[in-house]
């Protein structure tokens, strides 16, 4: 990740930027490998050096390890269902403790939507705080708000999910629904009993909890388009907007693509404040004030009362279903952000 | 940036200029929103019951008045401690290894493992440590959440370790090595020191990212209505015990929820806030 980058305008600006003394200066991290050749090098010290290194190398292969064991705990737990159950357990919509028959497709569904209200919510408020902070926002206020979006990334689960529960949820039933209902309900997604908890409630929560990590990422993003862009748009005579538009936006924009995307693994693997908010109805509905059920949720909720081995091994293929999700879209983001930062989705807090 | 110094501006691109801007301005606006109301509803509905007892006692059956989380406090902390026996020197010897020797391709692995490992869901890790402990211990327990607790700590050390080691100056490492001072020492002795309030608050980080989790400690630390000190033994938690009493329909337990979560907000807050106080001056400012 902090291989030698290329002696490229983007490595320059960010030396100029505010990120601070940057971590890759051109050089730096080939001359990290030079180790003192030294041949007054006594036995003892040698030994030492050998054992040091072991003993951090040994640190990172049981990071890696630990992670093969997630995957392997997966697999083997979740083998039961695999043999029985097979592609249908994607397809199906019957979740049957009692006769045994599972299926995740309500769950994958609950999932996909609730995120994907979370991300129609949350794209343009984060690149609009992030634009905003990056731009526009005076120095000392910068400070603060930034401060105020990481703050929302340090409240925890369980608390967006208590507030859900009795502030968000009534909110919406006796304010927001009835509006979207009368003047959207045509689309259908508006439709039906006003519970309050379902997965509107969900996606707004998870909007809420997700904004933090997209803005902070795009500011990164941002920040390392190269200075050279935007005074080359205003010397032109482009407004500020253009500016943005043209030099920034543009060049930024497979780095934002990776932020949403980023963000929207946060909210799939997101437990229990949609557990908390969703309404748990294994039911695909079109409306959005329907309860659903997503696939974390479920694994909350039913793990420790699994009956057969049967549920507990579907409950451990959902789980997986879950992991090859997050893992295919956090590798994509990853390599997004990559390529226009080189290195920044780990210098984010959230 | 410096504002449009010409005047003759068409007015169409004068207008989606400012609306543009103002846009950006609203959204920066709003997203604060969310903050302050759910910061302003946990101080209004848990302070009432934010009392002495709430400290000291452990909950009562529901119907009786009083009762405390006593045993989720001291539960949490000591799920956390355990928790960082595990993921601290874990976290600093990866962290170690990639700024030291992971200039390669091996470096580059554990770099995409430990980002994959931050990615996973936090309940499927607690499924792994219900695996890995629950099972074969038979029965839940304090050393299982830790477990999972510790594993979710190894990648935010381990990636924030190694970006403050790559801060230290290069020259300091040479001046030890032109000592004679072997490499290791120089990474022990001097390297590590230099970076050290970086490793610190990269702990802290890992603090706050943990100390509220729930859903790793759902099917592992369980839970528990009652003082337990023991490993093996299932243990009461701050998070899961606001998780409990939330969904209870008992209008004391939404009061004793909402006091727990005033609680441990503020323990969480104030982590954050030290935490960009010291990255603002120290070590890794910019790292954050």
């Amino acid at each position: 990740m902090y291989t030698v980058p290329k002696p490229s305008a983007a490595s320059g600006s960010r030396l100029n930027s505010e990120t601070g003394p940057a971590i890759s200066e051109p050089g730096e991290s080939k001359e990290l490998n030079i180790v003192p050749k030294s041949r007054l090098r006594t036995k003892e010290s040698l030994f030492a050096d050998v054992a040091f290194r072991s003993l951090v190398s040994l640190c990172a292969v049981a990071l890696v390890g630990t992670v093969g064991l997630i995957l392997f705990g997966l697999i083997s737990q979740s083998h039961l269902s695999l043999s029985k159950f097979g592609f249908s357990f994607l397809i199906k919509t019957i979740w049957d403790p009692v006769e045994e028959n599972f299926g995740a497709l309500p769950f994958i569904y609950g999932t996909l939507v609730s995120s994907l209200v979370a991300l129609i919510i949350a794209v343009p408020l984060s690149l609009g705080t992030a634009l905003f902070l990056t731009e526009i926002c005076p120095r000392r206020l910068r400070a603060v708000l930034s401060l105020l979006v990481e703050l929302l990334a340090a409240i925890p689960s369980v608390i967006y999910g208590l507030w859900g529960i009795f502030v968000l949820a009534p909110f919406l039933r006796v304010y927001v629904e009835p509006f979207l209902a009368k003047t959207l309900g045509w689309t259908g997604l508006f439709t039906g009993p006003k519970y309050g908890f379902g997965m509107l409630a969900a996606g707004v929560i998870l909007a809420i909890m997700i904004l933090p990590i997209i803005s902070s990422i795009t500011r990164e993003v941002i920040r390392a388009v190269p200075r050279q862009q935007r005074e080359a748009a205003l010397a032109l005579g482009a407004t500020r907007w253009e500016m943005l538009r043209m030099s920034v936006l543009r060049n930024a924009r497979s780095g934002i693509l990776g932020a949403v995307i980023l963000g929207l693994g946060r909210a799939f693997g997101e437990t229990m404040a949609v557990t908390m908010v969703i309404g748990n109805r294994p039911e695909i509905a079109k409306s959005l004030f329907a309860p659903g059920y997503t696939l974390a949720s479920v694994i909350a909720n039913e793990f420790t009362e699994a009956v057969g081995d049967t549920h507990l091994s579907a409950l451990t293929e959902a789980a997986l279903v879950l992991f090859a999700i997050t893992l295919v879209v956090n590798a994509l983001a990853g390599l997004l952000v990559w390529s226009i930062t080189r290195g920044a989705p780990s210098r984010t807090l959230a | 940036m410096p504002n449009l110094p010409s005047r003759n501006i068409h007015w169409r691109r004068r207008l989606s200029n400012g609306l543009a801007l103002g846009a950006f301005t609203l959204a920066a606006l709003i997203v604060t929103v969310p903050l302050f109301l759910i910061l302003a509803t946990v101080v209004y509905r848990g302070l009432p019951a934010l009392t002495w007892s709430f400290f000291t006692q452990i909950p009562k059956p529901m119907g009786e008045i009083g009762g405390g989380m006593a045993n989720a406090i001291v539960g949490s902390m000591m799920l956390l401690a355990v928790a960082s026996g595990i993921g601290i020197p874990l976290g600093i010897g990866t962290g170690v290894f990639l700024a030291e020797y992971g200039r390669n391709k091996w470096g580059n692995i554990v770099r995409f493992t430990a980002d994959v490992l931050n990615g996973v869901p936090s309940i499927v890790i607690g499924m792994t440590a219900w695996a890995l402990v629950v099972v074969t211990q038979r029965h839940f327990s304090l050393l299982a959440g830790s477990v999972a607790l510790g594993i979710m700590m190894i990648p935010i050390i381990s990636r924030t370790t190694e970006e403050v080691l790559l801060m230290v100056p290069q020259p300091i490492r040479e001046a030890a090595w032109g000592l004679g001072i072997p490499h290791w020492r120089t990474t022990l002795s001097v390297v590590i020191p230099t970076a050290s309030s970086g490793i610190v608050t990269s702990i802290m980080l890992a603090f706050a990212r943990i100390a509220g989790e729930t859903a790793p400690l759902m099917f592992t630390a369980f839970g528990n209505a009652f003082w337990n000190m023991k490993l093996n033994e299932p243990t009461a938690a701050l998070p899961l015990q606001i998780y409990r009493y939330a969904i209870m329909p008992y209008e004391q337990a939404h009061q004793q929820a909402w006091t727990a979560a005033l609680v441990l907000i503020t323990i969480i807050m104030l982590t954050v806030i030290v935490f960009r106080w010291v990255a603002g001056r120290g070590m890794i400012k910019g790292a954050v």
